[in-house]
């Protein structure tokens, strides 16, 4: 059960793939605009991630060494096509919402690396607690995007629906260049900044 | 002719691939230190792009609409852009020795560059013709590559400055992203 934790707590903050990594920028960046979109790509993410881990790490000892790469290609389209199939049936607004990003799922380098670097080599469950771990750690990186765009550039914040708090200055004269293309790259890298500041992440 | 070059400029400069669609990150921060390898991964980046238009646009529209297949998309185009990248790869290791040495080690890579899947989604979504959906490519590719070179150009100078140790590296190429992104931001309602 250690080695179990070990390995699911390493991709949260000491390799967490966005901001130690910097993998998995596209969609980091696209489509945080608000909270929920980046919920909504963070689970996404997350069901592919797994899912896929748990597949390639049980055929590994049948995968030619040759012809990997386009295998784990396929397995990881299948999910996402699952993934984007069922979020079109149940949620068709957060679908539309992420457009183009959710097919994208499929070159998420995160993914990718995932499957490369360790779900190809080792056993099923050590397969689990990596990727688990990787995709909370996803998660938190499009969380606290998501977040500080959501609510500088709006002034509020909302979860599914709900107004959670409105910004007293900045609710009627909101930072505009937050929720546009710029804002994001703006965003990730005051974060950045600010994780290796407070030494929450190594500096280089 | 006109309509090719609002979409050449619309794909290069307005809705550029990287700084304003946010695509192609991981390359665009991992090889973008020195002016000439950046010039050499976009040449080979628009390269596998024009192919890719080429090749997905007849498979679309003679393959995926009539059998109503649309549901494989995402599987046969990624398939498809990872066998056109292996098969460059070996056509330009026989054909040019040179060419192969310039580009060589990055054409693996672009399999996993977002942009050119983006790129075959984008021209299905807005229903490109087979001439449109080219020149499309072809200004995807231009805009990743101008984009790469204009930031390679400004971190091999930013080696050089005095950051505070903890903007040091990506962070501070972040922040230029965002300068650069805020100028292309301008030519928004050119089209």
């Amino acid at each position: 059960m250690g080695k179990f934790r070990k390995q699911f707590v390493a991709g949260i903050i000491v390799g967490n793939p966005v901001f130690v990594l910097a993998l998995g920028l596209c969609p980091a960046l696209a489509v945080s605009i608000a909270l929920d979109y980046g919920i909504g790509m963070s689970v996404a993410a997350a069901f592919v991630l797994v899912a896929s881990g748990i597949v390639v790490s049980t055929i590994r000892k049948f995968v030619p060494n040759m012809v990997r790469i386009p295998i784990f290609i396929v397995i990881i389209a299948t999910f996402v096509t699952i993934v984007a199939l069922l979020m079109e049936a149940y949620l068709p607004a957060l679908h539309e919402a992420l457009g183009l990003f959710l097919p994208l799922i499929v070159v998420n380098c995160i993914i990718m690396g995932r499957m490369e670097a360790f779900a190809s080599k080792n056993p099923v469950v050590s397969a689990i607690a990596d990727t688990l771990g990787a995709s909370v750690g996803f998660g938190l990186a499009m969380v606290s995007i998501s977040f500080s765009r959501e609510l500088f550039g709006t002034g509020s914040l909302s979860l599914f629906g709900i107004n959670l708090v409105t910004l007293p200055v900045l609710g009627e004269d909101p930072i505009l260049i937050f929720i546009l293309a710029p804002g994001a790259f703006l965003v990730i890298g005051l974060l950045l900044a600010l994780f290796r500041w407070r030494g929450v992440i190594r500096s280089e | 002719m006109n309509e090719f070059i609002v979409i050449f400029l619309g794909m290069a400069l307005i809705n550029n691939i990287v700084l304003v669609r946010y695509l192609g990150l991981c390359p665009y921060f991992g090889v973008s230190k020195e002016v000439g390898t950046a010039l050499s991964m976009g040449m080979a980046t628009t390269f596998v792009m024009l192919i890719a238009a080429a090749v997905t646009w007849p498979i679309n529209h003679y393959v995926l609409v009539p059998f109503d297949v649309g549901y494989m998309q995402i599987i046969i185009f990624i398939l498809v852009i990872s066998s056109l990248v292996q098969m460059t790869e070996i056509f330009i290791k026989r054909t040019s020795a040179t060419l192969f040495n310039a580009l060589g080690i990055f054409l693996p890579l672009i399999t996993t560059n977002c942009a050119v899947l983006f790129l075959t989604f984008w021209n299905v979504l807005w229903e490109y013709t087979f001439i449109e959906s080219i020149v499309s490519g072809l200004g995807a590719g231009a805009g990743f590559t101008l984009a790469l070179i204009l930031m390679s150009g400004i971190r091999e100078r930013l080696d050089m400055a005095d950051c505070p140790r903890s903007m040091r590296g990506l962070p501070i190429a972040f922040i230029t992203a965002m300068m650069l992104s805020l100028a292309l931001l301008g030519l928004g309602g050119m089209i």
